[in-house]
């Protein structure tokens, strides 16, 4: 029996016609309405007038999201939102504090100033406050696509009428969701710091059915462009077909492949542990591990908005530029991200990775970066006696935020792997797997691709093997 | 709110839907969190604005917009119905919903002091003095507490004439101590993790947790798992305390009888279930004693899970779900209801906010009480481990498998209990797990938790629930897996 075992993410690439006569349709529309930059720098300028705060920081975003959502071959949710936030940030005498309001009529205006202002003057005085940031010079990110934008309900409806089509022939079901979307950002302070962001959205996300079977695979990009829903219903169809009637095997410990969504979704858990006020805080699994090499020679990895296949605004919560940082290098803890705030305390430099004040959890790396290799999964495969290929992990939570022990389960399709050739579909398994351990297991590595899960926010990872992959349990399906 | 209301329905049924519903929603929201004897969050927000959900040649719309001017609302109704047609493209079957009758009505849940009228003052105040308690116990390396409150008002009206104001005062808060040593970490929280209680009840929820009296003690148990043994691998008589319960009833009972997961609408994200169709008033779910409804009325008390009516125009309900632990009934809506050919939705359709659809969610799923009083529970136990206080939680797509580990536990030998017991988890399949249940502490050890994080749906959706439990035991359970090598 043979599974196609490139990951979901890498059949982007694939051009079919559907896609190509889309793509040409889409661009020739005219543009939705949404709030303008200028309009956004408007209002922007008013909250600032209306404040007699010592320093005034404001944050607009007007987002139009539309999602398509079906099951069962059949489209039961279809849903769109026009929303808008004003958030308006107060300095008074030491002490800061955050409103926010979709209302934006001038009374409202006034209204959430005042909210922040009276906040802010019943709080105890911040000692680790700093000045607001004067104007900050930015690098040019580009993540808004137009055909994105001008995506309609009738659009998403005929790709997933394609795909529940697909389904039919194919005698399974189909349960899914076509999502696409664009945001308008603008964060200014009464320094004068002006920063602002467009970006849009797009995301396919599809499960086919059968009896006792499931595949599923997901895409997500600003550009809709490079979302191929028929390829991904075909890649997760196969995957139901080819693990009809799962066996059983024992749980243990097996060298286990995991495709780029399944370990985005796990390491996703360690974003946070990057942080300098994690470990400021000493709740961070690099505690004492800063400097030490406590991963394989084979892991590196960066935080990178920059990356062509990232996403997300080129500033951070207060306006500062983000910088590129080295948070592995060959498994060594090289770097931390740092607020102004931690990075003051720590005596560090900050990197742009602060969150909006306030907030007790100072900043993150949203933008993880691995470096990948450049085995397939089919080679991987093909060398492995014996192990596990999964499709999906699910419901992750942390079991030893130290360790970095993890809990969770696979999903819709997990195989058995059996002297370098797949040998059937296995019952779902629920694993208790140390992150610290995993990284210090991988053999061979993918190459590193834009990734979609659950648990996590998309990133760019590779496909690993692992060795030792601690499969705890198995379940009744 | 009314006029908003009448235009979108009018747009809609002028635009050709046969059915049209909306939810005006105006929500308040106060957070605040200290750490480490400093504030952390201090924000307000407020939002407001209407969804409008349609049924137009047989298939579901649904658009919101905060742009509540005429032409705003219209055009948002419009779009519902645009959206609705596009629908048709990949249509199996007209929608149809079970019958309900049109309501005008009004209703408020009860609360004392309006946390919003608190000088946000003394809400840190109250918050910091907790902390510093938590510091003074040497070997504490982080000290955090929070407390959030939510004001929803919110009109919801259909085509049908239905006409509901309701009004919702929720208020939530919780401390937490950890420790770092000898490369571990260790975690306590009071009165429940991630959060602490949260109930539809004003500020005087906040004065009845004794916050800051709880804090030695919460801190204390944090620095001594460090020296606790840790949690045996095999299989235990396990005591449950009322909290952690309360969280394995949502996930092993409360999700899975979700009628949505059930028809296969949750498939691709939160999953299925087990508990099929021919399931119902056959399976064998729990041990006798085993008794838990589904209860969204306020005689139940006064849970996130509490309303007069749901999202969709239901009077709130109390559905039996295990009766003498036989399998007796799920959570619907009118369309689900329809499906499996119920006469009438069980009232559980709710939405998170203006702009998300409504879906069904859980309202108040408890265990009844039992006759066990908690000391004659303790003195019946030979050989058991008490868990207390949930630290991590999983479970399988269709609600099988599950793994929990808890904060703390504690050695129960010969009747009495003894030494502490560090990283605590069980794990085990949903049905083998309740029918091993063999006693449930009495009314006065029940306590309705609330949980105010539950994720549902896409776009995801952030729900609070409600579950009552008092602590239960239950036999030959597997522990210790979580930290197995």
């Amino acid at each position: 029996m043979s599974v196609s075992a490139s990951p979901s993410q890498n059949d982007n690439d694939h051009c079919y016609s559907f896609m190509a006569t889309l793509r040409v349709r889409l661009q020739m529309k005219k543009p939705k309405s949404i709030a303008s930059p200028a309009e956004l720098r408007r209002i922007a300028e008013r909250v600032l007038k209306l404040s007699d705060a010592d320093e005034t920081e404001v944050e607009i975003d007007a987002t139009t999201d539309a999602l398509t959502r079906f099951a069962n071959n059949t489209i039961h949710q279809n849903v769109a939102e026009e929303i808008r936030s004003l958030s308006v940030r107060a300095v008074v005498d030491g002490r800061t504090a955050r409103a926010t309001t979709n209302k934006t009529d001038d009374e409202s205006l006034r209204r959430v100033v005042a909210s922040a202002g009276s906040l802010a003057r019943n709080e105890p005085k911040n000692p680790d406050l700093l000045p607001m940031l004067r104007p900050q010079k930015y690098q040019k990110v580009a993540r808004f696509f137009q055909a994105t934008a001008n995506t309609t309900p009738e659009d998403r409806a005929r790709a997933v009428a394609g795909v529940c089509k697909m389904a039919e022939r194919a005698k399974q079901t189909a349960a899914g969701i076509f999502a696409s979307g664009e945001t308008e950002s603008i964060t200014a302070n009464s320094k004068g710091l002006v920063a602002t962001y467009r970006q849009t959205r797009a995301e396919f996300s599809v499960t086919m059915l059968e009896k006792n079977s499931s595949g599923w695979a997901k895409a997500n990009s600003p550009d809709i462009g490079t979302i191929n829903p028929e390829a991904l219903a075909l890649s997760a169809s196969q995957r139901a077909l080819n693990s009809r009637e799962p066996r059983e095997i024992e749980p243990g410990h097996y060298t286990a492949i995991l495709p780029p969504a399944a370990v985005l979704d796990l390491v996703g858990f360690l974003f946070y542990d990057f942080a300098g006020t994690a470990v400021l805080d000493k709740r961070s699994c690099f505690t004492g591990r800063i400097g030490k090499k406590v991963l394989g020679e084979n892991i590196t990895l960066w935080d990178d908005v920059y990356h062509p296949l990232q996403s997300g605004p080129a500033y951070d919560g207060e306006g500062l530029s983000r910088q590129k940082v080295l948070l592995v290098d060959r498994g060594v803890v090289k770097n931390l991200v740092y607020s102004r705030a931690t990075a003051k305390k720590m005596k560090a430099r900050p990197t742009g990775h602060g969150f909006s004040l306030p907030n007790e959890y100072g900043e993150a790396p949203m933008n993880l970066v691995f470096e990948g290799g450049n085995t397939s999964i089919d080679e991987m495969v093909r060398a492995t006696d014996r192990g596990i290929l999964v499709t999906r992990l699910w419901y992750i939570r942390e079991v030893d935020p130290y360790e970095k022990i993890l809990t969770g389960m696979t999903r819709d399709g997990t195989f058995l792997i059996e002297n370098g050739r797949i040998s059937g579909g296995i019952r779902n398994f629920r694993f208790n797997q140390s992150m610290i351990e995993m990284l210090s297991n991988v053999e061979m590595l993918g190459p590193a691709v834009r990734a979609a899960g659950e648990e996590s926010f998309e990133m760019v990872v590779p496909a690993m093997k692992i060795a030792n992959f601690h499969f705890s349990e198995v379940t009744k399906f | 709110m009314q006029d908003w209301a009448h235009w979108a329905i009018e747009t809609a049924k002028r635009r050709g839907a046969s059915y049209a519903d909306v939810r005006v929603m105006d929500i308040r929201h106060r957070d605040i969190s200290v750490k480490n004897g400093e504030v952390g969050t201090l924000a307000e927000s407020e939002s407001l604005g209407i969804g409008v959900r349609v049924i137009t040649n047989g298939a579901w719309g649904f658009a919101a917009t905060d742009r509540l001017t005429r032409e705003g609302v219209q055009a948002c109704a419009a779009e519902a119905v645009a959206i609705a047609k596009a629908s048709g493209l990949a249509k199996r079957e007209n929608v149809s919903l079970a019958s309900e009758e049109a309501y005008v009505d009004t209703w408020q849940n009860p609360f004392l002091k309006d946390p919003f009228r608190v000088p946000v003052e003394r809400q840190i105040d109250l918050l910091l003095a907790a902390d510093r308690e938590m510091r003074r116990v040497k070997g504490i390396t982080l000290a955090e507490g929070s407390m959030s409150f939510r004001s929803i008002e919110q009109l919801f009206a259909s085509s049908t004439g239905s006409l509901i104001h309701q009004i919702k005062m929720q208020s939530g808060a919780g401390i937490v101590a950890m420790s770092f040593a000898g490369g571990e970490i260790q975690k306590r929280s009071y009165p429940n993790s991630f959060g602490g209680q949260h109930m539809l009840k004003g500020y005087e929820l906040i004065e009845s947790l004794d916050l800051v009296e709880n804090a030695p003690r919460v801190a204390e148990e944090c620095v001594a798992l460090h020296s606790a043994a840790q949690c045996p691998e095999g299989h235990k008589t396990i005591i449950l305390g009322a909290s952690q319960l309360g969280l394995q009833i949502h996930e092993s009972i409360g999700h899975p009888i979700e009628l949505d997961r059930v028809l296969g609408m949750e498939a691709n994200f939160a999953g299925m279930s087990f508990l099929t169709i021919d399931k119902l008033r056959k399976l064998k779910y729990g041990s006798d004693i085993l008794n838990v409804v589904a209860d969204a009325r306020l005689d139940h008390g006064a849970g996130l899970g509490t309303f007069a009516y749901d999202d969709e125009g239901v009077p709130a309900q109390c559905t039996p779900i295990i009766t003498n632990g036989l399998f007796t009934g799920y959570l619907s809506s009118r369309e689900t209801a329809r499906a499996i050919g119920e006469k009438r939705s069980g009232g559980t359709v709710r939405c998170e906010s203006w702009n998300r659809l409504p879906m069904i969610r859980m309202t108040n799923i408890s265990i009844n009480p039992g006759s066990w009083n908690y000391d004659d529970l303790i003195a019946d136990s030979d050989d058991a481990i008490l868990m207390e206080t949930n630290r991590s939680w999983s479970i399988d797509d269709k609600r099988y498998h599950f793994q929990f580990s808890t904060e703390i536990g504690w050695e129960i030998k010969g009747g009495k209990i003894g030494r502490m017991i560090k990283n605590p988890s069980y794990s085990g399949i949903t049905t083998e797990f309740w029918n091993s249940c063999d006693a449930i502490c009495s009314r006065e050890h029940w306590t309705l938790w609330g949980t105010p994080n539950c994720g549902k749906g896409q776009p995801q959706q952030t729900m609070g629930t409600g579950h009552g439990a008092s602590p239960a035991r239950f036999r030959d359970v597997r522990v210790g897996v979580a930290f197995s090598k």
